[in-house]
């Protein structure tokens, strides 16, 4: 049983990262009809960029913040000059952004070296507790608290606020949108530029998780997050939490389990939910 | 009267289709024009180069003395000219009271005494207004996207079919509150439906083949038999 908590724990954390990284990318879907695949290295820019300015100030807090300016900068920068002129154009979007991705890549080995960087957790948050048989480490309940507020923070936007109402009915019908007075390239810009804030926050939450980062970390958890948003339906981020929690458990625990099948098993969840739900959990068909 | 929006010899491309090639037209304030023309003439690609939709390749666009053709679709549409597409285009999973909120640019005294004016028109947008609007009925979701149209301080009404696909009670009510809004708004009308447009109609162009070809007031159309049958196809 307590084997069973401790991975459903772990699950849950790496899920929340995942998560982080897949709600931009399927608000970026949803509403601009962008494929981006260097989303994944705003992740891994935001974990060296984050990782050092928490070496550098010493505090973590501050490394957080500045991942995420840096992940919105990045995002501004990349939305302005690289994908708006491409939005009409799918096939121009997805050599463009795989291009950009591995640019994006190898200019981090040019800052910061080609070798791995090992991080350090800050004492406060590098403890556990043993409860009942199951460990607490503290920095995973840190993470899936911030997931949990990212998504609760993304739902009050989308349900509660103008920018979410736009967001959504651009989703729906972008044409009529604009025809209601609204400059949707605007809502682009805002949303492309949240997107990619998450995508480095997460990337520098799962530094310190993981103890050891890389350049291709983008590209790993850059095709995890594609996963979970197809599994969960492109454009539907209650979609993309669920697949997320649902490719974060499964992983920890076939991980645990089935090892010799824990790369695999992503794929088949996602064959699996394709064969039933062809437009994902909560996609519209 | 003055002539509120000005369409002079406009061409439009859609991919490599040359759709319209030389609509022009005028619309007086305060008054319903209706354009009319058989399926594929170009009246609802006219539209939609009004509203920066399909961008025009030659010719111009005033409102209100102002060029605007030039202008991306929500500067149009801020200009004051709210549209009423063909498919209504309300948004499904949206509220009534979220696709009104949406559309209003404005919550001041003037938006919401609009508001409360439209709702009085349409009571079935109040009797649903937390239900989402792709369950609506189409002539409900007609009204949802006309009262979107008219909750800003709009001074020109594009309405593209309002009658497609409705059942004729429903017709009926659409045409009495166009007949109502008429007070308040001048009005681009799209119809096929010539009942409809002959009885709220006050002048008409004729689009034919992507131009326009005729042009004169309703009541002298209704008994232009040859005309009504040369470009309209009723006998």
């Amino acid at each position: 049983m307590e084997v069973l908590l401790n991975l459903t724990i772990n699950g849950i954390a790496t899920g929340s990262l995942i998560f982080l990284l897949a709600a931009g990318l399927t608000l970026i879907f949803g509403l601009m009809h962008v494929l981006n695949f260097a989303h994944g290295a705003l992740f891994a820019w935001g974990a060296y960029f984050g990782v050092w300015i928490y070496t550098q100030t010493g505090s973590f807090v501050i490394g957080i913040v500045g991942a995420i300016v840096i992940g919105a900068l990045l995002g501004w920068l990349l939305e302005r000059w690289i994908i708006q002129p491409v939005y009409t154009n799918t096939m121009s979007q997805i050599q463009v952004t795989m291009g950009l991705l591995l640019v994006m890549n190898e200019c981090i080995k040019v800052f910061f070296g080609p070798n791995q960087v090992s991080v350090q957790l800050p004492s406060y948050l590098d403890e556990s507790w043993l409860i009942g048989g199951v460990i607490l480490i503290k920095y995973r309940l840190f993470v899936i608290a911030i997931g949990i507020l990212v998504f609760l923070g993304l739902q009050y936007m989308l349900k509660r606020t103008r920018l979410g109402l736009i967001v959504r009915a651009g989703v729906m019908n972008k044409e009529m949108v604009q025809a209601l007075g609204v400059n949707i390239k605007k809502v682009f810009l805002y949303v492309f530029i949240l997107g990619c804030g998450m995508a480095a926050l997460g990337g520098m939450l799962f530094a310190p998780y993981s103890g050891v980062i890389h350049a291709e970390i983008g590209m790993d958890y850059g095709i995890l997050a594609f996963i979970v948003v197809v599994i969960g339906g492109m454009g539907s981020m209650v979609g993309s939490a669920l697949a997320a929690l649902l490719v974060g458990v499964l992983g920890a625990f076939m991980t645990f389990y089935v090892p010799s099948v824990a790369l695999a098993v992503n794929m088949l969840l996602m064959f699996g939910v394709l064969m039933f739900r062809p437009a994902g959990l909560l996609g519209r068909g | 009267m003055m002539t509120l929006l000005k369409v002079d010899r406009i061409e439009t491309y859609i991919d490599q289709y040359h759709i319209l090639q030389g609509v022009s037209f005028e619309v007086k304030k305060g008054g319903v024009t209706v354009l009319l023309g058989r399926n594929g003439a170009g009246k609802t690609t006219t539209l939609r180069s009004l509203m920066g939709l399909n961008p025009i390749a030659t010719g111009a666009i005033t409102f209100k003395g102002e060029a605007i053709h030039h202008l991306p679709t929500y500067e149009i549409a801020r200009k004051g000219i709210g549209y009423v597409p063909e498919d209504q285009g309300v948004f499904p999973d949206l509220t009534i009271e979220e696709n009104l909120k949406l559309a209003m640019r404005k919550t001041d005294e003037a938006t919401l005494e609009r508001r409360d004016w439209i709702l009085q028109l349409f009571p079935d947008l109040k009797t649903f207004w937390k239900k989402p609007s792709g369950l609506l009925s189409g002539g409900q979701k007609q009204m949802l996207a006309i009262a979107r149209a008219c909750v800003n301080d709009n001074e020109l009404l594009l309405i593209d079919e309002p009658s497609k696909g409705l059942a004729p009670i429903m017709v009926d009510k659409v045409m009495s509150v166009i007949i109502e809004m008429k007070q308040r708004v001048t009005v681009v009308l799209v119809e096929q439906n010539f009942y409809m447009a002959s009885t709220i109609g006050d002048d008409y162009y004729i689009i034919d083949d992507g131009r326009t070809v005729h042009t004169g007031m309703m009541k002298e159309l209704k008994e232009n038999e040859a005309l009504k049958k040369e470009y309209l196809g009723i006998a």
